[in-house]
């Protein structure tokens, strides 16, 4: 068994709305300081062994992420 | 024998009454798919309808594209079948790979329920050839995930090949890149749009009846075929 965290970040040239306005409200809030905040997904996976880094990979790419918006890392957090 | 044209229902669809009654007033029989069924009952076109399919848990269209009925969909679309995508179906089809781009949430956060203008930018797609070059018809948007991006290059391919296919009209609602609103297949068979025709078939019940007009051009379509 082993965990592996994947992260989702919108790629730097996509508009991300939703950051966006976190910035925008952070700053109302009363928060200085704050030059940008960037939304993303963080999804933490229990795998048996029989799941390698290239199944990883295509779970990341071709379901958890989009390439055509987004980024993607993996991480094993301990296996 | 009259054109038979599937609407597909997964978990979560809302659309499919009001695309079921567009085929029907288009003089097409409407088929009902079901998202776990493996084949096409024998369809000659498939709509993608919107809604939620799955919650749009995940990201908006992903789940659904893998979906068992989408394999057969996939299939014939490559070879040359009409596919419409609308609203999440849109979503959907550019997560099978069909149409390039994606969709992300709207500039400006809202959700946005309204009857939009587009401009008919290309008439030579199986869900567009009654309609004019460069007509302006009016039918309803409503959606939170509307926001059409893709690669410049990506883009820019669009563009030159003539692939834009809907653009909004009077200022662009979401932040989609190039104000696109709907685009197509490089064959032409597979268009997806943002905006819901199957909701303006008639004065009555919708703003127009300028949507009719893509069920219509799927049934020349397919008696040409």
């Amino acid at each position: 068994m082993a965990r592996v965290v994947v992260d989702v970040m919108p790629k730097p040239e996509i508009l991300d709305p939703q950051g966006q306005a976190a910035l925008g409200a952070a700053g109302r809030l009363g928060f200085t300081g704050i030059k940008e905040i960037r939304q993303g997904k963080h999804f933490e996976i229990e795998v048996d062994d029989t799941v390698d880094d290239a199944t990883l990979e295509k779970i990341a790419e071709g379901f958890l992420a989009n390439p055509v918006i987004e980024q993607w890392t993996i991480t094993r957090v301990d296996a | 024998m009259s054109a038979r044209i599937g609407v597909i229902t997964f978990p979560g669809t809302l659309d499919d009454g009001d695309a079921a009654r567009a085929v029907r007033y288009a003089d097409a029989e409407a088929v009902p798919l079901w998202h776990a069924d493996e084949n096409l009952h024998d369809v000659d076109a498939v709509v993608v309808p919107g809604g939620f399919s799955y919650g749009d848990y995940l990201r908006a269209g992903v789940i659904a594209r893998f979906a068992p009925v989408m394999t057969p969909v996939i299939e014939a679309a490559r070879a040359g079948m009409p596919v419409l995508g609308i609203c999440n179906g849109f979503q959907i089809l550019c997560e099978a790979g069909l149409l390039p781009g994606a969709m992300i949430r709207n500039q400006g956060l809202h959700f946005i329920c309204r009857d939009q203008w587009l401009r008919v930018e290309n008439t030579g797609t199986a869900w567009t050839s009654r309609y004019e070059q460069g007509a302006e018809i009016l039918i309803p948007m409503k959606n939170i995930d509307g926001c059409y991006v893709a690669e410049q290059s990506t883009l820019d391919e669009l563009e030159a090949e003539g692939r834009v296919v809907f653009r909004y009209v009077g200022g662009n609602p979401n932040g989609s890149r190039n104000d696109i609103a709907g685009i197509r297949s490089e064959n032409g068979r597979v268009v997806g749009l943002m905006p819901h025709p199957e909701h303006a078939i008639d004065a009555l019940t919708g703003p127009s009846d300028d949507g009719l007009g893509m069920f219509y051009s799927a049934v020349d379509a397919l008696i040409k075929a």
